[in-house]
């Protein structure tokens, strides 16, 4: 219903809309669109009443299907009503069909016997009628003699008039008889004359009822004869079909010859019988069907009901509320239900409670070790300060050692548990993040400050990148701080005296912090170890400024507070980048990085980005490093400057695969001297890290510094330096 | 030079120890290792300024510092073992001024000390204006419409320093160098609590501040006044 007549005619509801907006549709789109307008007007409407009508059918049907996926009640309601329905249909079928049968059977039997009487009846009439003739006489017989029976003979016609008027009498509506004279098989094709003479009838029933095989067969075998047929009536008002039973016999009549005579038996009683057992067989199927679905809702209800209880409780549970517990009555299957989940409920509360008390326990001994451990921690650090700062008393040169020796421990001791406990508070989950707006770049620079004596003490250049824009992230800026500080005091540690740089980058959601080194590296699988606990890179490494070992594992732990990432990339020999990622705002999921974890400039992009093509070994004979024009410049570089400089011929040394030529560097004599344009552009850079003034032009010089990569190839660093300090000053 | 300082701390040593530094430094220290007696000590003693180990017997820390708070506006400088953000902050917004987490160097504290101190040696003769307040810095008083308003001396010289430049937007980091004495960035919850403090007892709304306005994301100015 609902599916088919909208599709023709707007719903009811959608009527106001669309109607009203194609009233107004038609004149303008005609004005608008003159000839044409009639297509337009057909497709405008109907389009969106359908498209309205497809997603309301689409919708309704997705609406009970998820209904029907989540209620189990729902399916076993309708399982039941369909299964249900099945079987009493059957069963109405079956039912059906035996009573029709039977009625049939016995109907049947009773025209049998009825017909038989009237056969034996007509034959008894002609028995008598010619009788009386021979005896001229007609007192003994029943019928009326007087028409034309004179001479003891009668016709077939008149015989048959009259038999079929006697036996129809007796039949009280029971039955209609057919006469026909063997002339004339079915009669109604004949024309009328023959079809009078041929056939006589009673009541309105026509002769084409008798089926015409039974006529021929009869006529044939001359036996009895049963058929099935719709018995035809032809009143004035119009014709009216009957099924029926006919049956039909050969007798023969006046002059001796043979005529049929057929008995129909209309089954309008029995069809009145059967149609009232339909009706109440129908009527208790739709009952029993709908008591079943009643009783199917109410049992699944039974069972249901405590199953989605249970699921209630446990949602709750799960969200925290471990008081839930579900109610207990009887000792049914539903009640072990209950039981078992209520001790699952129990078991989890204990556990969790046995957790939170762990963890209550572990954070407040962190907190009384601190304590405990702190307090003669501070007599001893003021103690020994006190002799350090006296030290050039002493008499004994020993005990001065001993006092400077006692000062510096004491500084690692607390480091080190400072960073123990800071671990430990950690472990217990008590760490709080106390995150406000920051604007990254002034922690950036404040970890750079307070790094610049170790970086002056390493010879190692340090700078900033990126800090143009304000990188503001809602962050807890003493944790973040912390953290930079490792990153950037790892990468002066192990940087070899090169450059370290710090670059920022923000994006959508994002922001990031990267530090570069190029010293050591890492080699494979050392990047996600380094953030492991007292994890030393090479533990016969000096350790110059007594690291305690935790400064990363505690970072990793400062940037998960945050929802942030840290991640280390490296390269042997080619140094390492660590990437701190954070979400701009606390509890924000982060997509992407805005930065890559491999630094543009390591050596497999460099391979990638110096000649266009991915790096290959190169078949031509590979330039000895000294006769090279790119070479000098970053051999150069490399002597005066003592690391930085040396960036490009120096990776090149180390590319994999590579011997020991200058890969980018040979590559770059086709590509524009890439490699000693970025050794000319290191030493640049580095000159303005140096010195504030050549600061401002640093960018300038920097760009052309690989702009005129091929000049800068030819000449030595030292130009290339002139070239920088030229520039700063114009 | 004034310097009688109070030490309340249960731990003997460290105490003593304390006191060889601040004596070294030109100090004169008094001790006092119970809660209990704090309180006393200090009416007897009267200091300059209290070192309070957060930790004690008998009464806690926070709870002398509460009742030295409450009838004085002495430099409280706490001595804390924790860091945790709970202690100090509570720390604080009991009255402290300051704090210094051990182990700390004999010269940090030292540094701290002389900071708290250093305020009372250099008065001006001055009238600052910030909202409908009116400041005599030289008479170290607050007032609103003729009542005045006590103010410990810590929290006077906040008001003080955002009232000077009632253009300039301080951040935290500003304030903690020009008030407490921090050469480097220490910690800013020092700032963000004191500010609160202040707040509570010179704002008509404390949720609503128009006299030591928050700038989001950068710190705090005073209000037009």
């Amino acid at each position: 219903m609902r599916g088919t007549t909208p599709i023709v005619m707007p719903a009811p509801h959608d009527d106001g809309v669309s109607g009203a907006w194609a009233g107004q549709e038609r004149p303008e789109a005609e004005a608008r669109a003159g000839r044409p307008g009639p297509v337009l007007l057909r497709r405008v409407p109907t389009v969106p009443v359908i498209g309205l009508l497809v997603r309301r059918v689409l919708g309704l049907f997705r609406r009970s299907r998820a209904l029907w996926r989540r209620s189990i009640q729902l399916r076993v309601v309708a399982t039941t009503l369909v299964l249900s329905l099945g079987v009493v249909l059957l069963l109405g079928v079956v039912v059906m069909n035996q009573v029709r049968n039977g009625l049939l059977d016995a109907k049947v039997q009773a025209a049998r016997s009825q017909a038989a009487g009237g056969f034996e009846n007509a034959q008894n009439q002609f028995a008598q009628l010619s009788g009386a003739g021979r005896a001229n006489g007609s007192q003994g017989s029943a019928l009326p003699s007087g028409t034309g029976a004179a001479g003891g003979q009668v016709d077939m016609g008149t015989w048959l008039t009259t038999l079929v008027t006697y036996l129809s009498s007796g039949g009280a509506g029971d039955f209609s008889v057919v006469a026909m004279a063997p002339s004339s098989p079915g009669g109604n094709g004949d024309a009328g004359g023959a079809g009078i003479r041929g056939s006589r009838t009673s009541g309105d029933v026509s002769p084409s009822s008798i089926p015409a095989a039974m006529q021929q067969a009869l006529q044939s075998t001359g036996q009895q004869q049963e058929a099935y047929t719709q018995i035809v009536q032809e009143t004035p008002n119009g014709v009216t079909r009957q099924a029926g039973v006919v049956i039909g016999r050969q007798l023969s009549g006046p002059g001796n010859s043979p005529y049929q005579l057929y008995f129909l038996f209309p089954f309008q009683e029995d069809a009145k019988t059967l149609g009232l057992v339909t009706d109440t067989l129908a009527i208790a199927g739709v009952f029993v069907v709908i008591l079943l679905g009643a009783i199917a809702w109410l049992v699944t209800r039974q069972v249901v009901a405590p199953v989605r209880i249970a699921a209630g409780i446990s949602e709750r549970l799960a969200a925290g509320r471990l008081e839930e517990r579900m109610k207990v009555s009887g000792t049914d299957d539903i009640a072990r239900l209950g039981e078992s989940f209520n001790k699952m409920a129990a078991a989890l509360q204990t556990q969790i409670r046995q957790l939170e008390e762990l963890s209550r326990v572990q954070r407040r001994f962190v907190s009384d070790v601190s304590h405990e451990l702190r307090t003669p921690l501070t007599t001893v650090r003021m103690a020994a300060d006190l002799l350090y700062e006296a030290r050039e008393d002493f008499q004994d040169v020993s005990a001065t050692r001993s006092a400077e020796l006692l000062q510096a421990q004491l500084d690692r001791f607390e480091s080190l548990l400072s960073d123990l406990l800071e671990i430990s508070r950690f472990d217990a989950g008590a760490a709080v993040l106390e995150a406000e707006p920051v604007d990254l770049r002034e922690v950036v620079q404040r970890v750079v400050d307070a790094a610049e004596p170790l970086a002056r003490r390493k010879g190692s250049p340090l700078r900033v990148v990126g800090a143009e824009h304000p990188v503001v992230a809602e962050v807890d800026p003493r944790r973040i701080e912390r953290v930079l500080r490792n990153l950037v005091v790892n990468a002066l540690e192990h940087g070899e005296g090169r450059e370290v740089s710090v670059r920022l980058a923000a994006a959508e959601g994002a922001v990031a912090v990267g530090v570069r080194d190029y010293g050591i590296g890492l080699k494979p699988g050392e990047a996600s170890r380094v953030f492991h606990r007292f994890w030393r890179a090479d533990p016969a490494r000096a350790r110059t400024t007594g690291g305690t070992g935790l400064g990363l594992s505690i970072a990793l732990e400062d940037a998960n507070l945050h929802g942030g990432w840290l991640q280390a990339w490296g390269e042997p020999g080619g140094g390492s980048q660590f990437r701190l990622t954070l979400p701009r705002n606390v509890g924000a999921d982060i997509q992407r990085s805005p930065m890559p974890l491999e630094p543009e400039d390591s050596r497999r992009n460099r391979g990638l980005g110096a000649s266009g093509v991915p790096y290959q070994r190169s078949a031509r004979p590979v330039p000895a490093a000294g006769e090279h024009p790119a070479l000098p410049a970053g051999e150069a570089g490399a002597a005066k400057g003592g690391g930085p400089g040396a960036g490009g011929p120096a990776v090149g040394r180390a590319l994999p695969g590579q011997a020991a030529g200058p890969g980018p560097a040979a590559d770059a004599s086709s590509a524009a001297g890439y490699g000693a344009g970025v050794g000319a552009r290191r030493v640049v850079i580095r000159r303005a890290a140096e010195s504030p003034a050549a600061s401002a032009a640093s960018a300038g010089p920097g760009v052309q510094g690989s702009a005129r990569g091929e000049r800068a190839s030819g000449e030595s660093a030292g130009e290339a330096r002139r070239n920088a300090d030229d520039e700063a000053e114009a | 030079m004034k310097g009688r300082v109070l030490i309340v701390d249960d731990d003997t040593a460290l105490a003593e120890m304390l006191g060889i530094v601040l004596r070294g430094e030109g100090f004169e220290p008094s001790f006092v290792a119970d809660g209990d007696k704090a309180l006393a000590v200090f009416r007897d003693t009267k200091p300059d300024l209290v070192l309070l180990d957060l930790m004690l017997p008998g009464r806690d820390g926070i709870d002398v510092c509460r009742q030295i708070r409450a009838e004085s506006g002495v430099p409280i400088v706490m001595l804390t073992a924790k860091s945790d953000t709970v202690d100090v902050v509570v720390g604080l917004e009991s009255g402290a001024d300051d704090y210094v987490v051990k182990p700390f160097k004999p010269k940090e504290l030292v540094a701290r000390v002389r900071a708290r101190l250093r305020r009372a040696e250099e008065p001006t003769p001055e009238q600052l204006a910030i909202g409908d307040l009116v400041i005599d810095v030289a008479g170290h008083s607050v007032k609103r419409e003729g009542r005045s308003i006590p103010l410990t001396p810590l929290e006077f010289d906040l008001l003080v320093a955002l009232a000077r430049k009632p253009w300039q937007v301080f951040t935290r980091e500003v304030l903690l160098e020009q008030v407490w004495g921090y050469r480097h960035a220490a910690d800013t919850r020092l700032v963000n609590v004191h500010v609160q403090r202040l707040r509570s007892k010179i704002e008509r709304d404390p949720e609503r501040p128009e006299i030591v306005v928050t700038v989001r994301g950068v710190g705090y100015k005073a209000g037009p006044s």
